[in-house]
């Protein structure tokens, strides 16, 4: 009898959203199979589990919100399962703490980082996010730079071998940035590992970026009530999968602003060249450091639903380094979203040829004076980083300001 | 082998032949022990010796092992090289004190003066249905201390050619033999004229997993080897020999190679050899391993007395095959 908790799908990760069981109580599964859906702070995860056996009873209800490492269901071994054993009996484990605790945890955690939060009684976590690699795997795929979160284990319990790291060397091919690093002259040193190459390539266009491009700022804050508001009406339609996220407003209303004001949707390239087609780089960090700035094309022309599709497609493509080229090199400005931790603003660095990088903080709750009125309002802060050479701070505030509208007016999107 | 003459004997012959070169070779060796002398040796090793070499180089002892052992140390420490025989592995519980506290520290106690080249010889393991009480694995136990030096003679060659290193060592020698092996029959090159005392041997080389064991596993381990070999499967056999100090390089270079390991031995498996290769494994390769290292070891129990029971208890061929497998073929 294995039993399986609530998995932790990051080290920021508190507590997950059951959102749907994908089995039920003696349904056979197998290694691989994805037996529930997890919300979390980054979406709608599909859990796997790595054990083969019979599902025994399910512990959550849909929607249960409950901290990682509790006990959601038991995997059974046939004769567990004949027996008719009864699971979960551990009453302390079958009932998940309150929502209001965890919220208090969350809150407390979020608010007081100075002082430690009190300890509150949860079941122990167990490391599920942990790769169960073995330690020639986990070495070979350091030596080799290969994302080892990416590769699927054929050993016991799902360990991740040699022969899967050397089989992963043949599929997984070479980062973006060193594909489409477009400084010749940096090219990486050969005995370099890919973390250490992407990390190069990464500190050439940055430089070069810093070097050549005079850069200027902007910012500016939206209430987000309204687009929030839209997004909850609008995801009540969908199923779970199907749920927009934020991003994609901030992806499309960049795209349509971009309508309004195609100076910043340029190359400089000897003078400013406008870009006919938008395409978005969003900026995807990877799990082994760097990041990559996939093209979503088109983005202008899309719906938000198609939109959502091409960053469910596009992200973990990004992260396995799984790119087409055109997604590698035809952007046309950068999208970057850091909403996921506490930072509220970022200056970015601009990506050349392109000549604007707009920057979005995470939404956070503050007071917001509106018709001589103060009140508490979801409020997100909208950075651009802008080529001087290309456009003027009259230019860049045209922009934020034609995003602004559109976030406030997520139905025209 | 194929290539060269080798001689063919029992592993009783194989140490009766042993003792003779020793006792040949140099008239400060002598043998004493229960019933070796008129009787022949419990196990009819030491048959025909008396006759060759007399009473004060065979000796006959009472049957009072701190006593006899106490006196070989003595002996030692004398300038004589003796051999002291206890019967079985069993009874060397009552002579552990003279071992541990005389034989392991004079030296130190001396401050460097007093060697103790004893060799302490006794048969281990299981005999035939012997039960609980005479069928003891103390390789663990020896090799635990600091002082000795414990060998296992795991093959023909080694129960041939062992005792006369470990009799020119200069401090003392745990010997074990094995009972179970006695009327086995096997192979040793004819022209082999001696082994050393501080390596472990790879007896079959392979590159898929590294079996580490000996005394009676390694013919087990040889016979599963050969069996995988047929499946596809590369298995490496290390027989470790030299149980304290343990010959750590060759094990390292072994599952360096192979990436994995299992550890086979007759010894309860708490607190034993395999424990501490494991270990050692773990510690010095720990980033060329590619699955857990496992082990297969002496059921923990008291050893039964019905054979099928016995046979149960300790790791067989077959289970070594199905474990190796199971392991690689995972990866």
């Amino acid at each position: 009898m294995v039993e399986y908790r609530m998995p932790s799908l990051g080290a920021d990760m508190e507590a997950g959203f059951l959102r749907e069981w994908r089995v039920k109580p003696g349904d056979h599964i197998n290694r691989g199979d994805i037996i529930a859906e997890v919300e979390t702070q980054k979406g709608i995860i599909e859990i796997e589990v790595f054990d083969e056996g019979i599902i025994g009873e399910l512990l959550l209800k849909i929607d249960d919100k409950v901290p990682v490492g509790t006990l959601m269901t038991h995997i059974l071994t046939e004769s567990e399962a004949k027996t008719g054993m009864k699971v979960g009996e551990k009453e302390e484990e079958k009932v998940p703490p309150k929502e209001a605790e965890i919220e208090e945890k969350e809150a407390k955690v979020a608010g007081e980082a100075a002082t430690p939060p009190p300890a509150i009684p949860t079941p122990p976590p167990i490391p599920v996010h942990r790769i169960r690699a073995s330690p020639l795997a986990k070495r070979i795929a350091a030596e080799r730079g290969i994302d080892i979160s990416l590769i699927k284990g054929s050993g016991p319990e799902g360990a991740i071998t040699r022969k899967d790291v050397e089989e992963a060397v043949t599929t997984q091919p070479r980062p973006l940035s060193e594909q489409a690093s477009y400084d010749a002259a940096q090219q990486p040193t050969p005995e370099k590992s890919t973390t250490d190459t992407m990390r190069m390539a990464i500190a050439a266009a940055v430089s070069r970026s810093n070097r050549e491009i005079p850069h200027y700022y902007l910012q500016t804050k939206v209430d987000m009530s309204l687009a929030l508001a839209w997004l909850t009406d609008t995801n009540k339609q969908r199923s779970v999968k199907d749920r927009l996220l934020p991003v994609v407003l901030y992806v499309k209303a960049t795209a349509r602003a971009l309508e309004e004001v195609p100076d910043m949707n340029a190359w400089w390239d000897n003078g400013l060249q406008r870009k006919k087609d938008i395409h978005i780089g969003f900026v995807v960090s990877l799990r082994t450091g760097g990041i990559i700035a996939p093209a979503i094309h088109d983005a202008n022309k899309k719906s938000t639903d198609e939109l959502m599709k091409d960053l469910s497609d596009l992200i973990p493509r990004a992260r396995a380094m799984r790119l087409r080229s055109s997604e590698l090199v035809d952007s046309t400005i950068t999208v970057t979203s850091l909403g996921d931790n506490t930072v509220e603003t970022m200056f970015g660095v601009i990506y050349p040829p392109q000549v604007a990088l707009v920057g979005f903080g995470g939404i956070k709750e503050e007071p917001w004076a509106e018709n001589g009125m103060v009140g508490a309002k979801p409020v997100l802060t909208i950075s651009l980083s802008a080529d001087h050479r290309a456009t003027d701070g009259s230019t860049g505030s045209r922009f934020l300001t034609e995003l602004k509208k559109y976030l406030n007016q997520p139905e025209l999107l | 082998m194929n290539d060269k003459q080798t001689i063919k004997l029992t592993y009783r012959e194989a140490l009766k032949q042993g003792m003779l070169d020793a006792l040949r070779n140099d008239d400060r060796v002598f043998l004493m022990g229960e019933d070796v002398g008129s009787y022949g040796g419990a196990f009819a090793v030491s048959k025909g010796f008396l006759k060759e070499f007399g009473p004060d180089r065979i000796m006959d002892v009472p049957l009072s092992e701190s006593g006899f052992t106490g006196a070989g140390i003595g002996a030692a420490l004398g300038g004589m090289r003796p051999i002291v025989e206890i019967m079985t592995v069993n009874f060397s519980l009552l002579a552990f004190d003279q071992i541990a506290n005389n034989a392991a520290t004079l030296l130190h106690m001396s401050g460097g003066q007093l060697s103790v080249p004893v060799v302490i010889r006794m048969s281990c393991g299981t005999g035939r249905q012997l039960a609980a009480q005479h069928s003891h694995s103390w390789e663990p136990l020896f090799a635990h201390i600091p002082g000795l030096k414990v060998i296992s003679a795991g093959t023909h060659e080694d129960a041939r050619m062992m005792l006369q290193p470990a009799i020119d060592d200069p401090d003392p020698v745990i010997l074990f033999e094995y009972t179970a092996m006695l009327n086995m029959e096997g192979e040793i090159p004819a022209d082999i004229q001696s082994v050393d005392i501080s390596k472990a041997r790879v007896r079959r080389e392979g590159s898929d997993i590294s079996i580490i064991t000996y005394g009676s596993g390694v013919y087990k381990a040889l016979g599963a080897a050969a069996e995988l070999a047929e499946a596809g499967i590369a298995a490496e056999v290390v027989d470790l020999r030299v149980l304290r100090p343990l010959d750590t390089a060759t094990i390292v270079a072994s599952v360096s190679k192979t990436h994995r390991a299992i550890i086979v031995e007759d010894a309860w498996q708490s607190v034993s050899i395999s424990s501490e290769v494991s270990a050692r494994i773990m510690e010095k390769c720990f980033y060329d391993l590619d699955a857990p290292v496992e082990r297969l070891c002496g059921i923990e129990v008291p050893m039964p007395y019905p054979k099928h029971l016995e046979e149960a208890s300790l790791p067989q061929k077959d289970q070594i095959v199905a474990l190796v497998k199971k392991i690689v073929n995972y990866g």
